[in-house]
């Protein structure tokens, strides 16, 4: 994926942010707080869990077809990480060769199923980010996390990560734009040319900080960021919210929910082994 | 009124890596004034506007902003009085969205959400962008950046508007509404510019920079009928003075 396409899928995550649906309309607080304690409860799982994971995966599902957040985009965009999250897993199944589970032929190691985890819990909690800012707005989730403490200093950078990343990676765009268009032939750049560029979008880069922290001063900054927009209020509808997930969060945590769900047939077989007995034998 | 008189008096600046931009430069502008400073690419113009809002604070030499010199401790008082727009709009956007970036200014100075939020429409209608007010800077055309940074600036009503390259990217029809706007501000305004025309249009007064010096300095007409000067300073008369590309009288 070109840096023009994945910076064509941040600003659909803007567009899909401007939507205005319930959940939309919802307290940035409440949706914050809620994904907080999603991976704090989801991360804390063991680390040989699979299938324990599964349920959590309603979360940004659910709240993705309530926000119109296509899921489309959502596989994408998890896919785009995966290289990287494979690359942390990669070594475990050969460092960790206890072996958990012997299926016929099939040797299951603790490495594999750590992997496995490590994979899906990061899918998960890259989808639920994205799903996040969709239903909220980057600037919103920024905001609600000042609300809720966040140090300003922090925030600010944040605010400023996100405004210039789009700037930054025009600049790098054009750049290599510039190149391709004086190279006889489509080549990709020698490890030489990158450096040159890098160079030169870091230099670019100080430049521009240092210029915004000008403008900012020209029109009286002092070192906090004023907020113009009227602060919503956390009322019935964000309890609601919070109450509703709260209690699912709870549930998937506590309760091994698959496990049951496996378990259930053999309880039906055994209650009516227990009413019919003879018929199970 | 003293108050809003612009003066430099022999200043000379170097950037950190040597280059040499401004070179001992005398120049007085007085309250109301409009004043056009045109000069080559490199000539010291955005270098010169920056000294005004204390961007550079003087290394050789003196600038004054009404009573006060512009130096490290009278910044903040420098600039309530000079509203800066900068070169690249870019730099000057840096809020989540337009409206956010304009309501900046006024927040700083102290003024309630609410009287903020009214400037914001006033100032985003004076250059015909109030339909952009809730979009992300990001997502806005180069002209469209500008009018909004133009906007910026006006919600914090400065004395004295000063503004590096004020047309450049704008379509004919914001163009000549941004004329309109200028002309209808009638504080102090210093233009930094390579639209000739519009200096024509808008300045009394032109100062010609070249090489980091005063080249000359008077009333604009007299200026650009002085094609020696001009072409002296890399330039050329503005095109409405050019004469019709025809016969080359009429016009
Ligand atoms: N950050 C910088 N570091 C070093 N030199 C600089 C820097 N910015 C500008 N210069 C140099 O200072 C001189 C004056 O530049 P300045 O930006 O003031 O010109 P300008 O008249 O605004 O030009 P333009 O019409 O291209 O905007 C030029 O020679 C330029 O190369
Ligand atoms: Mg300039």
């Amino acid at each position: 994926m070109g840096l023009d396409t994945a910076l064509h899928e941040i600003r659909r995550l803007d567009d899909l942010a401007a939507q205005d649906t319930a959940l939309h309309r919802l307290d940035a607080r409440a949706k914050v707080l809620v994904t907080l304690a999603y991976l704090v409860s989801m991360l804390s799982l063991g680390r040989y869990e699979v299938s324990r994971l599964l349920p959590f995966a309603a979360f940004p599902l659910l709240l993705a077809v309530q926000g119109g957040v296509p899921l489309g985009l959502l596989l994408r965009r998890a896919a785009l990480a995966l290289p990287f999250v494979v690359f942390v897993g990669i070594f475990n199944p050969l460092i960790d060769r206890n072996v958990h589970l012997t299926l016929g032929p099939l040797v299951i190691t603790g490495g594999m199923l750590s992997f496995t985890s490590i994979v899906l819990r990061s899918l998960l909690a890259v989808t639920t980010g994205l799903v996040l800012v969709a239903v909220t707005g980057f600037d919103q989730v920024c905001r609600a996390l000042g609300r809720l403490g966040m140090p300003t200093a922090l925030l600010v950078q944040l605010q400023f990560l996100y405004r210039y990343l789009f700037v930054l990676a025009d600049e790098a765009l054009r750049m290599l734009h510039a190149r391709v268009q004086r190279c006889a032939k489509n080549s990709r750049p020698s490890l030489h040319e990158y450096r040159a560029l890098l160079g030169n979008l870091l230099l670019r880069t100080l430049d521009r900080a240092g210029r915004v922290h000008q403008a900012m001063l020209c029109r009286g900054f002092d070192g906090t960021m004023p907020d113009l927009r009227p602060t919503s209020r956390f009322g019935l509808a964000e309890w609601r919210f919070c109450a509703i997930w709260g209690l699912f969060l709870l549930a998937v945590r506590i309760l091994n929910i698959p496990q049951h769900l496996g378990d259930l047939p053999l309880y039906l077989a055994a209650k009516a082994g227990g009413l019919f007995p003879g018929v199970l034998k | 009124m003293s108050h809003h008189i612009v003066e430099l008096k022999g200043l000379s600046f170097h950037y950190p890596d040597g280059t040499p931009a401004l070179d001992s430069i005398d120049l007085t502008i007085h309250h109301g004034e409009s004043v056009g400073l045109v000069g080559a690419n490199g000539a010291g113009k955005s270098t010169m506007l920056q000294h005004l809002c204390g961007v550079h604070v003087p290394q050789t030499g003196r600038v004054r902003v009404g009573d006060v010199p512009v130096v490290p401790s009278t910044l903040n008082e420098v600039r309530r009085t000079v509203g800066l727009v900068f070169q690249d709009p870019d730099d000057q956007l840096f809020m989540p969205t337009v409206a956010e970036d304009v309501a900046f200014g006024p927040l700083n100075i102290g003024l309630p959400p609410e009287e903020a939020a009214l400037r914001v429409d006033q100032a985003l209608a004076q250059v015909d962008a109030l339909h952009l007010k809730h979009r992300p800077p990001h997502r806005l055309s180069g002209g469209e950046k500008r009018a909004v940074a133009i906007a910026t600036v006006l919600a914090c009503s400065p004395d004295i508007l000063v503004m590096d390259e004020p047309s450049a990217n704008l379509d004919p029809r914001s163009r000549r509404l941004l004329i309109e706007l200028l002309r209808g501000f009638k504080h102090t305004k210093i233009l930094a510019t390579h639209d000739l025309d519009m200096v024509l249009d808008l300045c009394e007064r032109t100062v010609v920079l070249h090489q980091g010096r005063v080249m000359a300095d008077g009333p604009t007409a007299a200026i650009f009928a002085d094609h020696d000067l001009l072409a002296a300073c890399a330039l050329e008369p503005p095109l409405r003075m050019q004469g019709c590309p025809l016969c080359g009288r009429c016009n």
